[in-house]
């Protein structure tokens, strides 16, 4: 697969296309050049490092949204075994914009469910973008009792640009589906672990992961709007996201350092788009971590943790009132 | 410009913007019905229009005033004030946009928690103020909302919350959305409890305030006309480019989907919140 170069990464596709060009000299050519080539590989990387070592936030925004991008599907093959995809809300329809089942991690039972983004534009219209209808907050929600009812740990990933705004979404209750999800994920009665691969965008994205511990891979955003959007609303300008995302703190790392995710999972040179593998390898590592830490809970120490933890989220201050 | 308005004479023509305004605080014109209503009359009938029923905004504590018993009245949480835990800046920054609000409302942020009663059965009614940055909800609103929730379950009250609300606050960033989680639990404390959590929603009650605590109340009651919904209806006209049916998002709307279980006059909702907890919680009747 040819690798997809945002803007900012020029410098690198440039690069590429040279060495793409030299390999395809190399074949026919009586001048050993595999030299110059693997020099030039090193460049490549160096300058990749280089320029991921200073991503804006916005520029982190576009790797997290990039067209390459692994998606839940991709890391249910690559970090869980034996997956059975289960359909269907049970009332109205199988929202094919999040995608969940039972699978085994590193051979014990649990249940997976994520968001799902589709690749090309027929895909992409089957997966509706990423965004549910109040359909897929439901199914999410009946694969999670029933995971609590066989107590199954379950596995969130979250990837999408937020709930669906649409009329239908609307007339099916898109709010309350979204806020009852909050609200039962609160007491679930087995351990939780939500992990944002690319985009978290807004209720959307909150809505499956209310959790015991929060992952986010290095270059995924989470943010309560995305960039364009709070520009356009503050700025009265979309063209002003840059800077929107700047301020509001998306970035795995910004969001650590104010503690509201839990672990930062590395991302390969490049971004995981560079190295399915190497990043499924990464995230399995990372999963099977964060599940041993709440291994030893019994179940109401969990719900108790959970709760204290959802308590705290905030920043404000207090002052004695006379 | 429809042929009617062509044949107008210019000068009885509305040209809209030029007209002067009414002087601020003595008239006030009726959105739905254009009538010109005096203000003291407009405020005595609870602010709803005395000729067309149209409910008009009201303040955070006008509200609690409408609904609350005048004794035994305590606040909760005003001890907690916001902070910019993110150096948020746009236009403006927003440790200034906080200080402006807190001059045109004499709010410190966008929720007023107050305990008391309501016909004498004891509640704690949290209520948004939408004049604070359009009732938005970041962490002073989500910390106030829990207090209340606390003070609901350690005195063994019911739980009201009254909505106003444009969603999360953007300046907090996702101290807000995690708002959104917190509040949610909390309600699902008063469940085990076995407190009633009656959710009452105003115009608007949008986005993250709409989508998490406002839906998942006992009894899920709307005032006439309120606008609710998750998405705002601009952004759901840009996505699927086709203008939005009539009332679409309106109470009326949500009550003929099921989303809700009735729409009350704000005149009788005083009554009506008072028989539904007396109810729900088998006091027997007056």
């Amino acid at each position: 697969m040819k690798t997809t170069f945002l803007d900012f990464e020029q410098p690198i596709a440039e690069l590429e296309a040279k060495i793409e060009q030299l390999r395809f000299v190399q074949d026919d050519s009586a001048v050993d050049i595999s030299e110059e080539i693997s020099r030039l590989d090193a460049k490549s990387l160096s300058l990749t490092k280089d320029i991921y070592a200073k991503l804006s936030s916005w520029q982190c925004a576009l790797v997290a949204r990039h067209p390459q991008r692994p998606y839940t599907l991709d890391y249910v093959n690559s970090v869980f075994t034996d997956f059975e995809e289960l359909h269907g809300d049970r009332n109205f329809a199988d929202d094919r914009a999040i995608v969940g089942g039972l699978a085994r991690f590193n051979g014990q039972s649990c249940m997976v469910i994520g968001h799902q983004k589709g690749r090309d534009t027929k895909e992409k219209i089957y997966r509706n973008f990423g965004m549910p209808k109040p359909e897929g907050y439901r199914k999410a929600l009946r694969l999670m009792r029933l995971a609590e009812k066989f107590g199954l740990p379950i596995f969130t990933f979250v990837d999408t640009p937020g709930a669906y705004p649409g009329i239908d979404a609307e007339e099916r209750g898109q709010s309350e589906a979204i806020g009852r999800n909050l609200a039962e994920m609160t007491d679930l009665k087995v351990p939780l672990i939500a992990t944002v691969i690319g985009e978290g965008g807004s209720g959307g994205a909150l809505a499956i992961a209310v959790a015991d511990t929060v992952l986010m891979l290095q270059y995924s955003t989470y943010a309560v709007i995305s960039p364009e959007g709070c520009a356009s609303i503050l700025w009265k300008s979309a063209e002003r996201a840059a800077d929107a995302a700047e301020t509001m703190g998306i970035t795995a790392q910004r969001l650590k350092s104010l503690g509201l995710v839990d672990r930062i999972v590395t991302e390969p040179v490049g971004g995981a788009h560079r190295d399915h593998r190497a990043m499924g390898q990464s995230l399995k590592k990372a999963l099977q971590e964060s599940l041993k830490q709440l291994a030893g809970l019994s179940t109401s120490e969990l719900i108790e943790r959970r709760f204290d933890r959802l308590m705290s989220y905030g920043r404000f201050k207090e002052q004695p009132v006379h | 410009m429809s042929w009617l308005q062509k044949l107008l004479p210019p000068k009885i023509k509305r040209s809209e913007g030029t007209r002067k305004s009414i002087p601020e605080g003595l008239w006030s014109k009726c959105p739905a019905c254009e009538a010109v209503l005096y203000a003291t009359d407009l405020e005595n009938n609870q602010n709803v229009c005395p000729k067309c029923g149209h409910h008009h905004r009201l303040r955070a504590r006008a509200r609690l005033d409408l609904l609350l018993d005048p004794e035994g009245r305590y606040e909760i949480g005003s001890e907690v004030l916001p902070m910019d835990p993110l150096k948020f800046k746009d236009s403006k920054r927003y440790p200034d946009r906080l200080v402006a609000s807190h001059e045109d409302t004499g709010e410190a942020d966008a929720m007023v928690v107050m305990q008391g009663a309501i016909k004498t059965v004891p509640v704690v009614i949290a209520c948004f103020e939408f004049e604070f940055m359009g009732g938005s909800m970041g962490s002073v609103v989500g910390e106030r909302f829990v207090r209340g929730v606390k003070a609901a379950i350690e005195q063994q009250m019911p739980f009201i919350c009254v909505t106003a609300s444009g969603g999360a606050r953007m300046q907090e960033g996702l101290f807000s959305l995690m708002q959104m989680a917190k509040t949610t639990a909390a309600v699902t404390q008063l469940k085990h409890h076995q407190l009633p959590f009656i959710s009452l929603l105003t115009d608007p009650t949008m986005g993250g305030v709409s989508a998490s605590f406002a839906f998942v109340g006992d009894v899920v009651i709307a005032e006439p006309g309120a606008l609710i919904g998750f998405a705002g209806p601009r952004v759901i006209e840009q996505t699927v480019r086709e203008t939005l049916p009539e009332g679409f998002q309106r109470a009326e709307f949500l009550i003929e989907k099921g989303a809700i279980d009735m729409i009350v006059d704000r005149r009788e909702l005083r009554d009506k919140l008072a028989s539904l907890l007396t109810l729900l919680l088998r006091i027997p009747a007056a």
